[in-house]
């Protein structure tokens, strides 16, 4: 609608008239302003970010001093490392384990939450977003601290129970589960407000309506709750599989990928390939292995609005 | 007289069964707040056991007490880290690069939300889908790149960009901006048209109607977005870790970790107080604008 109070400029720069006109006029135009307004916008993104993506392809292609095009020479020597497939393998179960957790984390307590009396639910979300609102590195200190090899609180309290020292982050399985867990921590808040979110815009009289068919808890939470919240549950799951896959603060400061690279994920083993082994090269091809990932989620998020889009 | 007797009996069958469903739901909250209290425990123990760490001397904290307790409360570690120099540095870097990013990330996102929201031009579809998926492209694929690139534009230019603080106003950016542009862009579009309409027949120019109209009405969105950019950029762990080295250009969660973690002498007492410290300004703005917090952290995926 805005449009119409917009024609008579329009006009006026098109007509014949003043065909040639100055800048000024050409400022005044609503796509010249609406440009310039979106430029710096346009060139962040195009310089910083989707240059550099490209360019991390080119990268991949050089040998390790940068001077020589080797061709696919780096994916080659990377395939027939061990250290490779063990990061692979790592990071699927690393991404898959956290994911499914804090979603089914997440969906549990944003329950209990929509459960209790509405004057509590600000009380009781904001204990449970606080480890979103930390910075990871800091929080992932503090369970450094917690798991430590000598002093390891877990370790005191677990002793009660007879049950032995455990090294957390020097035995390659524990490790593996130690990171696991700091991320669902660190994760599940986030999946909770969302889906806490949603569920308050559930309308309350299609549970009611369930209630009189008979359906009992369970059936309301599957046939009901569920295809309600379908959407929400997919993007979010969708952003946390990309994040979660391209994590690197828990890991690099949990374990630096020890013991002996079992618990390197991409993005920790090609920092420490490109920056601490100062083989750019090298550590492009291995973080271009993140992009599989994202050429997914943008699929199905271009589907998604385009979709949107056509029933608009 | 039996219309009355009626409805006398109706009600209090009716009271009767509110009563079972009551008791079921009694059951139902005890269950809920019983598993709420087992996960803010689980949320609230790290951040916890720091403060109980920074509170420790370094005799207590190695010797075989009960680790969750504190037996002699002392508050030397925080005098001793706000007292030396170098950690007020990381604190100033920290907070000079948020609040410049933050500064940044709204000059470049509010007009471009604003253009891409009401002024549709050739590509303004397509160009606000791709701020989107920007969005989704990890820090930790670009590093390398920005790196090399960084290095090469010293080369050429003579300005050094690698080890210098400011490089991070660069990088920042990145992260912040797509977001913030998308949710503005949802709570632009959620203002109702007839709005601008009456700025325009009024005679305002369209920087009037931003600054005029759009601004103020979208405030909530606003500081949304401000909080978002702020903790992004006082988080972010990757990109400082990676361009910055020498110990005056460090921002404080790298800060933390490099200087405060001799080789393999670990002064927990600090770290956790530094930590502690180092997530205070989100905790703090959390505190007291969880809704804005909140608010910004849900309008990306629900507007989306």
């Amino acid at each position: 609608m805005v449009d119409v109070a917009f024609q008579p400029s329009r006009v006026a720069g098109a007509g014949s008239a003043r065909k040639r006109a100055s800048l000024r006029t050409a400022l005044k135009r609503k796509s010249t302003a609406a440009f310039l307004m979106t430029l710096p916008l346009i060139l962040l993104v195009a310089i910083l970010v989707v240059y550099p993506a490209f360019y991390s392809i080119h990268l991949a292609t050089l040998n390790k001093s940068m001077q020589r095009f080797i061709g696919l020479g780096n994916f080659q020597f990377l395939f027939k490392r061990d250290t490779f497939w063990l990061v692979v393998e790592q990071s699927c179960i690393f991404a898959i384990t956290a994911v499914i957790f804090k979603a089914l984390i997440g969906f549990i307590v944003a329950h209990f939450v929509h459960n209790i009396p509405a004057k509590g639910q600000r009380k009781w979300r904001g204990m449970l977003l606080v480890p979103w609102v930390i910075p990871p590195a800091m929080s992932t200190l503090a369970w450094l601290w917690l798991f430590d090899p000598s002093y390891s609180a877990f370790n005191y309290t677990l002793s009660f129970f007879g049950i032995g020292p455990i090294a957390w982050t020097g035995d390659a399985n524990w490790a593996r589960f130690t990171v696991i867990l700091v991320n669902i921590w660190y994760g599940a808040p986030f999946f909770m407000i969302m889906y806490l979110a949603s569920l308050k815009s559930v309308p309350e009289q299609l549970y009611e309506a369930a209630a009189i068919d008979g359906a009992n808890w369970w059936q309301r939470i599957w046939y009901v709750t569920l295809p309600m919240m379908r959407n929400i549950i997919a993007i979010t799951t969708l952003f946390s599989l990309i994040v979660t896959f391209a994590n690197f603060d828990i890991v690099r400061i949990l374990t630096s990928g020890g013991p002996i690279d079992h618990t390197h994920i991409f993005a920790t083993w090609a920092f420490k390939i490109g920056i601490e082994g100062s083989d750019i090269p090298l550590g492009a091809s291995v973080s271009l292995f993140m992009f599989p990932i994202l050429a997914v989620a943008a699929f199905f998020i271009l589907r998604d609005i385009n979709k949107r889009g056509n029933e608009a | 007289m039996t219309s009355v007797v009626m409805i006398d009996k109706a009600a209090p069958t009716r009271n009767v069964k509110y009563g079972s469903m009551s008791r079921d739901r009694t059951w139902a909250l005890r269950w809920s707040y019983f598993f709420l209290t087992l996960f803010a425990i689980f949320s609230l123990v790290p951040p916890i056991y720091m403060l109980i760490t920074s509170l420790k001397t370094s005799a207590e904290i190695s010797a075989a007490t009960n680790p969750w307790w504190v037996f002699h409360p002392t508050l030397q570690n925080y005098v001793e880290l706000l007292s030396s120099n170098q950690f007020l540095t990381f604190f100033r870097n920290s907070a000079l690069v948020s609040i410049f990013v933050v500064t940044i990330t709204m000059l470049i996102s509010v007009p471009a939300a604003f253009a891409l929201s009401r002024m549709r031009f050739w590509g303004s579809a397509t160009l606000a889908t791709g701020v989107f998926l920007t969005y989704l492209i990890p820090d930790t694929l670009l590093f390398l790149p920005l790196f090399k690139m960084f290095a090469v534009f010293g080369d050429w230019t003579g300005i050094q960009l690698i080890n210098r603080w400011y490089v991070l106003l660069i990088v920042y950016p990145t992260l912040t901006v797509p977001f913030c542009t998308w949710i503005m862009i949802g709570y632009f579009a959620s203002i109702p048209k007839e709005l601008d309409e009456a700025a325009i027949i009024d005679g305002a120019s369209w920087f009037q109607t931003l600054t005029r109209i759009f601004i103020p009405v979208a405030l909530p969105g606003l500081i949304a977005a401000t909080i978002f950019a702020f903790t992004v950029s006082w988080a972010q762990f990757l990109y400082p870790l990676v361009f910055t080295t020498s110990t005056d250009q460090l921002v404080l969660p790298v800060g933390i970790i490099t200087s405060l973690i001799k080789g393999d002498v670990f002064n927990w007492g600090q770290i956790m107080t530094g930590a502690l410290l180092g997530a205070a300004p989100p905790l703090i703005i959390y505190a007291f604008l969880m809704d804005y917090y909140i608010a910004g952290l849900t309008a990306g995926a629900t507007k989306g």
